[in-house]
């Protein structure tokens, strides 16, 4: 059976630019929740996010490339370089069709469409700008990081809300697995920072407010969380079939055995125990893992009342007595719910914790809920060999992920 | 207004070009001009000149000269069925 690692990984998110000071920002608990910046957002009820400090595009892409890139498209592309580079990989040319791309994203070119909407109906224009569709398409990510890297395997673009690119690393980790390719950049990039978007979500009634204090208002699994806060960002990580790994020298993060995934067949927003439950047994089940074995859960831990509480049921019942002794975090309260970035900008703190034995924590923890009663890493990171770890995905519309990572040996 | 002076300047603004390395007897596959780029330097256009300018006339711009030439016409008013039917034919003789 082909094995499948680790060898590249790349995060442009609202905590840190690149996977080192990503990762460092998690572990000392930092939020990176703000009020928001794009825009004036004083008429909203929701005046937070989790946006990408002092981004300019023109940073880090010549003018003429940016024409074609919505804001999610150059995140997607900057995680994608960070991965590549990391990996250090050199493609032949005859590589090039067993190398592909999988990207998630819920919302697709979000500002685009704002903008675009914004010009047609409140500003009456006749025409919308020709790069319109390029720009706002959900694969324009995916295409433009095919491009970039000369990707010309196996590609596409998943789109199932907020379990997107926990999808997309588990069919490209499928895609090597069951040789339809040797190497895969999987994740997911978000940019959802819109005055129509946060809006939407508004009305949803599932955001935190947090307006006076941002830094603390997603505060997941603690028994005064208030809902969750919308972030932005991406996240991509190279997958290589083991041998390819091996014969180049690559320096392995950690192997990806597992991949679960389901459907709550049941309601469009309201998670059920059943589905992420088997979509848990299913990646656990394919990696031959014991659920006693399991050391770090990242959770979905969006902030919501019902979502932490319900995954804490997951858990206890998956894992039974093993549930309490387990390490569970929830790393949006610090790079907030990217949406269809956030199962993989989770899997790279994953990938991180299993690396480096370091278990980052749930900031803004502050009190025990009795819906809540596992250990769920408060506020401090936690030193702890990780052999196995999970991270779950869960999203509106019941289509879970679940990913499993342990330390390649 | 110097229509041709007007299309250079647009061109290079949207291709991110230099105006002076454009003149009226560049082609579009010169200034490597593809077609999604075409179509978002006729969207230019019609935004500077306020106008419409029809699918059919749009498909005979593939050079500075021909943009201006074509321009010119439709701003004067004129008559461009003879365009029109270029493009007309253009089509049957590559689906044929």
């Amino acid at each position: 059976m082909r094995r499948v690692v680790i060898t590249g990984v790349g995060v442009f998110a609202s905590t840190g630019k690149n996977a080192g000071d990503f990762f460092d920002t998690l572990v000392h608990a930092r939020s990176a929740i703000r009020r928001i910046r794009q825009f004036d957002p004083t008429p909203l009820t929701v005046q937070i996010a989790a946006e990408i400090p002092d981004y300019e595009p023109t940073d880090y892409f010549p003018a003429k490339r940016l024409d074609l890139l919505d804001r999610f498209s150059q995140f997607g592309l900057l995680a994608a370089t960070e991965a590549m580079e990391s990996s250090g990989v050199q493609l032949r040319d005859e590589e090039r069709p067993r190398f592909g791309v999988v990207a998630g994203s819920g919302m697709g070119g979000a500002s685009t469409f704002d903008t675009g909407y914004f010009n047609l109906y409140a500003k009456q224009a006749t025409r919308l700008h020709p790069f319109t569709i390029p720009k706002i398409m959900h694969n324009a990510a995916t295409s433009q990081i095919c491009m970039e890297f000369g990707a010309q395997g196996p590609s596409l673009t998943t789109a199932t809300a907020c379990s997107s690119s926990g999808h997309a690393i588990g069919e490209a980790f499928h895609m090597i697995k069951f040789d339809m390719a040797d190497l895969m950049l999987a994740g997911g990039s978000e940019a959802p920072i819109t005055f129509g978007m946060i809006r939407s979500w508004e009305s949803v009634r599932v955001l935190a407010i947090g307006n006076g204090d941002p830094s603390r208002a997603c505060r997941p699994f603690s028994a005064d969380r208030e809902g969750l806060v919308m972030g932005e960002g991406a996240a991509m990580i190279l997958l290589e079939e083991l041998e390819h790994a091996k014969q180049r020298g690559a320096r392995i993060y950690a192997e990806i055995s597992g991949y679960g995934l389901s459907s709550d067949a049941s309601h469009i927003t309201q998670l059920s125990i059943d589905g992420p439950a088997r979509a848990v047994r299913m990646a656990l089940a394919e990696a031959q893992v014991n659920p006693a074995e399991v050391d770090y859960i990242n959770a979905h831990g969006t902030g919501t009342r019902l979502n932490d509480a319900t995954e804490t049921q997951v858990i206890k019942e998956v894992f039974g007595d093993h549930a309490r002794r387990l390490a569970i975090s929830s790393t949006k309260s610090m790079h907030g719910h990217t949406m269809g970035a956030t199962g993989a900008i989770e899997m790279v703190a994953t990938i991180q914790a299993v690396d480096r034995g370091v278990i980052p924590p749930t900031a803004n923890y502050t009190q025990p809920d009795p819906e809540c009663d596992l250990d769920y890493v408060p506020n401090q990171a936690r030193e702890k060999a990780v052999r196995v770890a999970v991270s779950n995905s869960f999203a509106f519309g019941g289509l879970n992920a679940v990913l499993l990572v342990r330390r390649f040996e | 207004m110097d229509v041709t002076q007007k299309v250079v300047e647009i061109i290079a603004r949207e291709q991110h070009l230099d105006a002076s390395k454009i003149t009226a007897d560049s082609t579009f596959a010169e200034l490597g001009i593809d077609s999604l780029d075409g179509v978002n330097i006729l969207f230019a256009l019609e935004e500077e000149f306020k106008l419409d300018i029809p699918d059919t006339v749009a498909q005979n711009m593939r050079s500075v000269r021909q943009v201006v030439d074509s321009l010119t016409r439709v701003l004067e008013g004129k008559d461009v069925s003879d365009l029109v039917a270029m493009a007309k034919g253009e089509t049957t003789a590559t689906t044929s």
